[in-house]
């Protein structure tokens, strides 16, 4: 009787048991061929980058794999179109678009979090409400205000209606008034001024809010492609995401897709850099409140 | 101390920090946003010569009756309806797994995020060419299509639900890392005793999932649905990258492509009938958006 029991109770552990390596093993193979579903298009897109013109448009099966790797493809990528180009623009406007953005949103936010004026929760509440504005509705005006303004096809066209950032301005806002109060009112007693308290302590403190505003509008920068389509029209302005449908639409001359999947790899390659070197950073502030587009 | 300053510059100051960040928002965002509801009721409007014959809603009923319009308000529709639930759904089923494993696991959240850091048009190239026909093949989909048994199709320029079928499928790619990234720290998130007191009470694996897991993430699904309508209506490079810039003659323009469209290229020039377009997807949005939360509301209080 005693002994039926525990045979019992083993078989049920073991039954237990096998049930949960088969939900384990079901979970990894789920995990994994979603993973897959992820990581293979970069792998078509740098594989069909190194296969020849020639090796790539006769092959009646396409092939997963290539013995014969070149880099013919990214030798044509930046000799037969101005991708060296494009990438310059993008870093310019990349640039000066972030850096002018900070130095606007930690002003304003510094006045939000520190400053005491009438009408500072009124004004505030305004620029949480601007939050909900789609660019869509305001891009029409500023097309037209910039082109107005004889702007257009110039670095100043692309960056002035790209640098407003009202999601950020929160952001650190929120992050400034975290600073104990004490170490303001010490620093008031020291005869610091203000502009000083901003950059010796503020900003030193709050920098790692300050680093992922900073990746988060690179990010933005790097993949713009609405704003710069409407208001470049000149090759010599445009920026990598033009670049990459500028090829698209005319090509090399002919459909040569190996080496549009060169200028492809070029031009994603380095914001996954970026994100390998500052995962943590970036998914922490994509999960406060960014999103896509 | 406190009165070093005369009380003049005090009052000023602030005003000071705030005047780029007011003068940026001023021009390129309250300014456009009173401007384009003029624009939108100026029949008429000639922005060569600044002329106009008169105001009304002839705008409205101009978009509201073109085609195009029709087409692009059809697709978006039907890309909304099929991405929102599918990338949600799949979000949370991979969220689930993701939590309920050790090893590996950031190893495959940091994949899982890869294509939230790569460029829309960059990589819409590949999802086009994984699906063209080459001169001597079907292209890489039609093979497995084939191997399985079925027929080639020509999803870049063929029929209209094989185009839209791309479309879908590029666009859950595109948006799963921000779902799976809210959902896997919603879950996190959750009290672990409510866990460890159903265990105790013996409960099932799928009923903790339905009476625990599900109710106190709720919130978070519901803030990713209301993400994801207004995310699908604003669709616009996506369709792009897989089937260039002429959406209108492909057929898979999208609302947000028609408006631009309508400022600029080759149909371009007409401010007045992108700023009714725009106004139109705004009230849509809007409308979803207060639906969504007047649910939520009513289901997450529970």
């Amino acid at each position: 009787m005693e002994k039926t029991k525990q045979n019992d109770f083993r078989s049920i552990e073991k039954k237990a048991a096998a049930r949960r390596i088969t939900v384990q093993t079901v979970t990894y193979i789920f995990l994994a061929v979603w993973g897959l579903i992820v990581l293979f298009p970069f792998y078509w897109m740098v594989l069909s980058s190194v296969k020849s013109y020639g090796t790539y448009i006769s092959e009646d099966t396409p092939s997963f794999f290539t013995l014969a790797p070149t880099l013919e493809n990214y030798k044509e990528a930046f000799t037969a179109v101005t991708l060296g180009k494009y990438f310059v623009n993008t870093l310019i406007f990349t640039l000066i678009t972030t850096a002018v953005m900070l130095i606007v949103s930690v002003l304003a936010a510094y006045a939000f979090a520190r400053l005491e004026f009438k009408g500072r929760n009124l004004l505030f509440a305004a620029f949480l409400s601007l939050m909900m504005i789609p660019s869509e509705l305001v891009v029409i005006t500023n097309f037209v205000t910039i082109t107005n303004w004889d702007l257009r096809n110039t670095f100043a066209g692309l960056i002035l209606p790209s640098v407003t950032s009202v999601f950020y301005i929160y952001l650190l806002k929120e992050q400034f008034e975290l600073v104990p109060d004490e170490l303001y009112k010490a620093a008031k007693i020291d005869g610091t001024s203000d502009l000083k308290y901003l950059f010796k302590v503020m900003i030193p403190i709050c920098k790692p809010t300050i680093v992922t505003v900073t990746i988060l509008k690179v990010i933005e920068c790097w993949n713009a492609y609405v704003w710069p389509r409407l208001i470049t029209d000149d090759k010599a302005y445009f920026l990598v995401s033009n670049g990459i449908q500028e090829i698209r639409e005319n090509g090399f001359g002919r459909e040569n897709i190996p080496a549009m999947m060169a200028t492809v790899v070029v031009v994603s390659v380095p914001l996954i850099v970026l994100f390998l070197i500052f995962r943590n950073k970036i998914m922490e502030g994509v999960s406060r409140g960014g999103t896509k587009g | 101390m406190k009165n070093k300053q005369p009380a003049i510059i005090r009052q000023i100051k602030p005003w000071l920090y705030l005047l780029p960040a007011l003068l940026f928002l001023g021009f390129f965002m309250v300014y456009p946003l009173i401007d384009v509801l003029i624009y939108s009721l100026e029949e008429g409007y000639n922005s060569a010569s600044q002329t106009m014959m008169g105001v009304g809603f002839y705008n409205y009923s101009y978009v509201l009756h073109d085609p195009y319009f029709l087409q692009a308000l059809k697709n978006t529709f039907v890309l909304v309806i099929i991405t929102v639930p599918l990338s949600t759904g799949l979000a949370l089923l991979i969220s689930v797994g993701l939590s309920s494993i050790k090893p590996l696991r950031s190893l495959f959240q940091t994949v899982y995020f890869l294509p939230y850091v790569t460029n829309t048009l960059a990589v819409g190239l590949v999802f086009m060419i994984l699906f063209k026909p080459t001169a001597y093949s079907d292209g890489l989909i039609n093979l497995l299509i084939k191997a399985f048994g079925g027929n080639a199709v020509d999803f870049i320029d063929g029929p209209w639900w094989a185009k839209m079928t791309v479309m879908c499928l590029y666009t859950v790619w595109i948006v799963m890392p921000f779902k799976i990234l809210i959902l896997t720290s919603a879950l996190a998130s959750v009290n672990q005793s409510y866990y460890d007191a159903a265990r105790v009470d013996g409960t099932s694996r799928s009923r903790i999932f339905w009476r625990i897991t599900l109710p106190m993430i709720s919130p978070m699904i519901f803030y990713l649905v209301i993400t994801g309508f207004i995310g699908a209506f604003k669709a616009y490079s996506d369709a792009v990258a897989l089937f260039g810039v002429n959406l209108n003659a492909a057929g898979m323009n999208t609302i947000v492509g028609y408006v631009y469209d309508m400022l600029y290229g080759n149909s371009g020039g007409y401010p007045s009938f992108a700023s009714a377009a725009a106004l139109i997807l705004f009230a849509i949005v809007l409308t979803i958006t207060v639906i969504n939360l007047m649910i939520s509301n009513k289901k997450v209080s529970v």
